[in-house]
Formats: C-alpha cells, sequence, structure tokens
C-alpha cells in the first residue's frame, strides 16, 4: 500500500485536475499608514486593553523601573542575563536567566515577576512582540510569572502589522503580545487574567 | 469509507435538532446575548482599517493561491520544518491522524497530554481515541475546559461553551473543582478558578499537543493565535510538541502573514490583535520543546478541494464571524449542526469533508445540513476570506437532492425555504403555522414541521414530479 504522504499528493493532484489558473495576489492594502505620532497611539493602544503604560525619559529608565516593581510590590524579579546591568535596579532580588544557566520553571513560577524588552512594538494594535533576541530571553520567561514589564524604545515602534512583520525573522521563536492574559470565553466578554502574565506594565522610552 | 468523526455519531438531522434546541429558553437567551454583543464589537473593530476590503481580497487570493499549487505549498513546508529539526507525519484520515498522535504520546512515555484549543483535533476525535488507548487529554482552553467538564459538547467555533452563562459555568466549576465551594459567578474569579486548576498540569506536562492557525510553507514556521496564555505554556513547557493541522492551513510567505494577522483577531474576537500569538519553526535549541512533531490531515479536505465550487470552503480561517451573524445559528445554537464546525460554514464544510460515509444517519445529517441557512447573506458579508457561502450552499443543496424526488428532498426544500426568513423561521417554530404555510405552496399535502419529521414522511404519497432546482427556481422567482 502506498503511503499516506503519497496518496495525499495524489489526491491533492487530482482534484486540481482542472488546474485553477494562476491566482494574481491583489496588494492593495495599506502597508504603512501615516497614524501620526506612532508613540502616542502606541501608549493609548497598549492602555486599551488595560494593560499599564507610560513614557518615560531615556535617562530616568532606572528610577522609573525601580518605582513600577516598588508599586507592584514585588520582591524576586527573574530577567534574562543580557538586559542592561542599570535596568536591575534597587533592593530587589535579581533571578539571572541564561542559555547555559537557565532557571528551572518551578523558580520561573515561584518569581513575582520578569523585567525585558523586546524586538518590535506595533502601534495600531498595541502589540509588543518579542523575538527571544537581546533582552527579551526564552520563551518561558515571560509567561510563567504573574507580571511582566517591558522596556519598549521609540526606535522599535512601528505603525502597522505589516511594517513589523518586514523587522521580523520568522524562524526565531516570536510572541506578539497585545495586553494582559485575556479570554472572551464567558459570554464574549473580554476578561483579563488566565493563564499568562495578568499583569502587562510597559515602559516607552524616548 | 466509514465515517468521519466531524460529526458526532449518532446525531439527528439538521432539522430534527433544531428543534429540540429552540424549545430551550436558556440556550436561546445565552445564544442571543452573546451573538448580539461579538456583532456590534466586531463592526467596530473592522471600521478602524479603512483598507479592510482590500485586507479580504488580499485574503481571499492568498488562500486560492495555495489551493491551487497545494501539493507543492505542502512539499515545500515538509522540507522547511524537516531542515529546522521537526518531523512531519502525513494523515489520510482522522483514525490514521489518531494513531500516529497516540504512538508519539506513547514513544514520550506520557500517560497525560495537556492540549490546546484546535479545531482540526475535535474534528477527528482525537481526545476519544487518546482515552481509549490510555491517556487521558486535558483541554486548557476555558471554554473546552467548560465544556470538557460539564461533559458537553461544544458550540461554536471560538467559544465552544457560548451557550452557557456565567452561573451554569460557576456551577459546574462548583462540582467538578477541589478547593472552590465560595467561587461566585464573576468572570474573573472563574478564570482564576481555571488558572490554578491548570497551572501544575503545565508544570508537570511532557506532552503537549496544539492545531495551528498558519503554517509558512517557505519558512516551515508555525502559528497558534490564542487569549489566555494557555497555548503559550502548552507550545512552550513540555518537551514534546504534537501539532495536527488540516493541509490547508499553509500561506506561502511570512510576509502574507500580515494580511491574516489583521483579519483575524477583528473579525473573531472583535479586537485589533487577540493577547497572544506564537510563531515557531521546528526546534530552537535552549527554547522550547525539544521534540516537534507537525502532523498533516487530510480527512476529506482533498475530496473537497475536488469541487469546483465547494473548495473554496477550506479558505476558512475559523474566525466564527459567520456563526455570530447568522440568524439561523443564533436560534440554534452550535449543537444542532452535529459537528464540531457549526453554523454558516458548518453547514458547507461538514458535509463536504464527511461526504461518502457508510452509515445512513450519517449521511442524512450531512444531506440536511446545507439546508440549514435562510440564505440572507450576511455570512458571506463579515467572513474574512470572502467565502461565497449561500452560493456554495445552493450547490450543495442540488448535490443533495441530485436525481431524487423522494419525500425527503422535498422537506428540506421546505426546510430551507422555511429558514428564508427569520419571520417565517419563527412561525416555523408552531408547527400547526408550517402546515399551513407549506400546503398553501400546493406541493405537499401534509408535512409537520418543515423536514424535522422528513424520516416519517416516507409514509406520505410521493410529491409531485419536480426536481428541487426547477422547484427552486419557481418558488424563488
Ligand atoms: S467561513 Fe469565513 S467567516 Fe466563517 S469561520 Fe470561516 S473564515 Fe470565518
Amino acid at each position: 500500500m502506498a503511503d499516506a504522504r503519497s496518496v495525499i499528493l495524489g489526491r491533492i493532484r487530482a482534484a486540481l485536475a482542472d488546474r485553477p489558473g494562476p491566482v494574481t495576489v491583489p496588494r492593495e492594502y495599506d502597508r504603512v499608514r501615516d497614524l501620526g505620532d506612532v508613540l502616542t497611539l502606541f501608549e493609548k493602544q497598549v492602555a486599551d486593553y488595560r494593560a499599564v503604560v507610560r513614557r518615560v525619559a531615556e535617562s530616568a529608565l532606572p528610577a522609573e523601573i525601580e518605582s513600577s516593581l516598588t508599586a507592584h510590590g514585588v520582591r524576586v524579579m527573574v530577567t534574562p542575563a543580557d538586559v542592561p546591568t542599570w535596568w536591575r535596579v534597587g533592593q530587589f532580588v535579581w533571578s539571572l536567566d541564561a542559555p547555559m544557566s537557565p532557571l528551572p520553571n518551578a523558580a520561573l513560577d515561584r518569581a513575582d515577576g520578569v523585567l525585558t524588552g523586546c524586538a518590535v512594538a506595533i502601534a495600531q494594535t498595541g502589540t509588543i512582540v518579542l523575538d527571544a533576541g537581546y533582552a527579551q530571553g526564552r520563551r518561558a520567561l515571560t509567561l510563567l510569572p504573574d507580571y511582566h514589564l517591558c522596556v519598549v524604545h521609540a526606535d522599535q515602534v512601528v505603525a502597522t502589522v505589516p511594517e513589523a512583520l518586514a523587522r521580523l525573522e520568522s524562524t526565531r521563536p516570536l510572541t506578539f503580545i497585545s495586553g494582559p492574559s485575556a479570554t472572551s470565553d464567558i459570554e464574549l466578554d473580554r476578561v483579563e487574567g488566565v493563564h499568562g502574565p495578568r499583569n502587562l506594565e510597559v515602559l516607552i522610552v524616548g | 469509507m466509514g465515517r468521519n468523526p466531524v460529526t458526532w455519531l449518532g446525531s439527528p438531522t439538521f432539522p430534527n435538532a433544531a428543534r429540540d434546541a429552540l424549545s430551550d429558553v436558556q440556550l436561546r437567551g445565552n445564544l442571543a446575548h452573546a451573538t448580539t454583543t461579538i456583532r456590534t464589537k466586531r463592526a467596530a473593530a473592522v471600521a478602524e482599517l479603512p483598507d479592510w476590503q482590500r485586507l479580504r481580497e488580499s485574503g481571499q487570493a492568498i488562500k486560492d493561491e495555495v489551493l491551487s499549487n497545494l501539493d507543492s505549498y505542502l512539499e515545500r513546508l515538509e522540507a522547511a520544518v524537516t531542515a529546522r529539526g521537526g518531523i512531519v507525519h502525513w494523515a489520510r484520515d482522522a483514525a490514521e491522524a489518531n494513531e500516529i498522535v497516540l504512538r508519539l504520546v506513547k514513544e514520550a512515555g506520557a500517560s497525560e497530554v495537556v492540549k490546546v484549543k484546535s479545531m482540526a483535533t475535535a474534528e477527528i476525535g482525537l481526545n476519544e481515541a487518546l482515552e481509549e488507548g490510555g491517556v487521558s487529554a486535558i483541554e486548557t482552553d476555558l471554554a473546552e475546559l467548560i465544556v470538557q467538564l460539564g461533559d458537553d459538547r461544544p458550540s461554536h467555533i471560538l467559544v465552544p461553551a457560548i451557550h452557557r452563562n456565567r452561573s451554569e459555568i460557576r456551577d459546574i466549576f462548583r462540582s467538578r473543582m477541589s478547593g472552590v465551594e465560595d467561587l461566585s459567578d464573576t468572570p474573573a474569579e472563574l478564570a482564576e478558578a481555571a488558572r490554578a486548576h491548570l497551572r501544575r498540569k503545565f508544570l508537570s506536562a511532557k506532552v503537549a499537543i496544539s492545531g495551528a492557525n498558519f503554517a509558512v510553507a517557505d519558512t516551515g514556521s508555525v502559528v497558534v493565535v490564542e487569549s489566555e496564555g494557555n497555548g503559550r505554556m502548552c507550545l512552550t513547557l513540555p518537551e514534546t510538541l504534537i501539532t495536527v493541522m488540516g493541509i490547508e492551513k499553509l500561506v506561502p510567505t511570512w510576509s502574507d502573514l500580515e494580511v491574516f494577522l489583521q483579519l483575524l483577531p477583528r473579525s473573531s474576537t472583535a479586537e485589533r490583535m487577540n493577547p497572544y500569538t506564537s510563531v515557531w519553526t521546528g526546534v530552537t535549541p535552549g527554547d522550547g520543546p525539544r521534540k516537534f512533531h507537525l502532523v498533516l490531515l487530510d480527512n476529506g479536505r482533498t475530496q473537497t478541494l475536488a469541487d469546483r465550487v465547494g473548495r473554496q470552503a477550506l479558505r476558512c480561517i475559523r474566525c466564527s464571524a459567520c456563526l455570530n451573524v447568522c440568524p439561523v445559528y443564533e436560534r440554534t445554537g452550535g449543537q444542532a449542526y452535529g459537528s464540531v464546525y457549526p453554523g454558516p460554514i458548518g453547514a458547507i464544510l461538514t458535509p463536504q469533508l464527511g461526504a461518502g460515509t457508510d452509515d445512513p444517519q450519517t449521511a442524512a445529517l450531512l444531506k440536511s445540513l446545507p439546508f440549514a441557512s435562510s440564505l440572507c447573506g450576511a455570512c458571506y458579508e463579515v467572513c474574512p476570506v470572502r467565502i461565497d457561502i449561500p452560493s456554495v450552499l445552493v450547490h450543495l443543496r442540488g448535490k443533495a437532492v441530485e436525481g431524487t424526488h423522494t419525500p425527503e428532498s422535498v422537506a428540506m426544500a421546505a426546510a430551507s425555504w422555511v429558514m428564508q426568513s427569520p419571520a417565517r423561521f419563527r412561525l416555523a417554530q408552531r408547527a400547526a403555522s408550517v402546515l399551513r404555510l407549506i400546503s398553501r405552496r400546493g406541493k405537499v399535502k401534509r408535512l409537520p414541521w418543515p423536514g424535522s419529521k422528513w424520516t416519517d414522511s416516507r409514509d406520505l404519497p410521493a410529491p409531485a414530479a419536480e426536481t428541487f432546482s426547477a422547484w427552486w427556481r419557481r418558488t424563488r422567482g
């Protein structure tokens, strides 16, 4: 008996006996769009998901991180080992996760929060995208702790989804995050907070 | 051919099931509330994008391109996934897919798996197959959990427990979870209960099973779109990830996703973007599962592809917008469709995926489904990939009654006539009025609630010999 692969491919070829002509894909939609000040829009859209968000000056970043963490009452923070040292502020316990010395899941689960940067942010949809690159760590890091503090730099913010995808490499592990974990499963109403971090806080630098 | 589990064994025909659903006042109240909410929100989310219609046109064309060269795109995907350390499996039908998954789970030494909601695995009845093989599958999506704990069946693509309101959900949780005696019915508390219930499972699971919303043929990247973070848990924490994906879920290139990541969230949950979208390619050392298996599933898709009119149903991205606008769905609920695919998309997809069954009751259900519509066209208007559902319905109706002048075909035609307007549909709930209506058409002397008892109608004298299509043209003017 032929193997499943050749049977399925054979069925497809038979089904397409009419070989529908080549399809020209229209690309009339807006790849870029003038949405005014993208930072203002990004801030507004992130807030719309009931995430906490504010604009901060580069020089004030450590102080702002400290005030966020203090306001949140955290003690143990996890962070990828490559975040800038000056982000690891104050009197908190910083657990570093590195490829050669990954923290066990139990430690991530027990941590009060996680601090990362991001790869790209999308103003129109209020989305941050992590690509496991610089200052972001592996995916589990931003998943298990209940509080995610994310630093977004102004030059990482683009207007539209197409602009964001153009900046990303699809073969890296990617996570698009739009607001805190939520569900619409109860009477189709969005409720924040199921399995992912229930608290998302974004600091926009610049 | 055997029976495709895309329909539930022993389900009555649509008109029969619909009649029961219509008498369930609680169900209709829950549904009307939920669909009204989401319709309004969707309209607002769509209005924000001035290029919405152009995105739909691109979405349609990209999917058509994939379908018309599906063989080569699948080979490309397989090569890309393999090159990045994934293992690709092919499954002709549900039974073969279930066997593959069960074998992989056993090889990984697991007796329990966590699952993220997936239409493909629901379609093939994977949970039941795993159960039979001694593996318990834990649904981690809140709505799926509600369905699973309530020993219930799903009724919506996106929100399988849409037929349950908050206090019903609280009651299910109270009776099936431990330590939640004081649980209230506020959605936040219900969500919290699910979080606590499942966290331990996520941390200990060795194997996760997911579906896929999209896969990029060029790069082998797979995409899962979700809200709760249970998807991320499943895709990230266990050592082995098994993804079951219909063969039509492809897009050619990474940049094609820019269309669908805009179309899907606004159409489904009416959000600018869903909370989480995960993209992974094969295996990434040090980040996520060490083993990745991708099961490519046919299960009736190739026979659907062979139908020149019906194949457009394979463009579907399972957003569920067509359900939420459908007047028939809103009144009958999802379970009346006897399948994991309810609503307008179910009415055209299920009969095609399941065609060729040798089970007479299933065949009867499949034939009745294309009549579960009023042909009002609302589904086509909202569909992000512009599936012309009304045309496919009419086409499949023609096929269902082809060459038959049986009482069944006339009864189904009558049912569809009644469903054409909400007013008639409401009227139809009172069987007496319907008898009068139908007989006034001069076609059938007596018929109960249209089609609802069409199996009984076999005792009736054969109706006038008129083909369905002739009848259709005449009665629709
Ligand atoms: S048929 Fe269209 S509207 Fe309906 S679920 Fe599929 S993509 Fe969405």
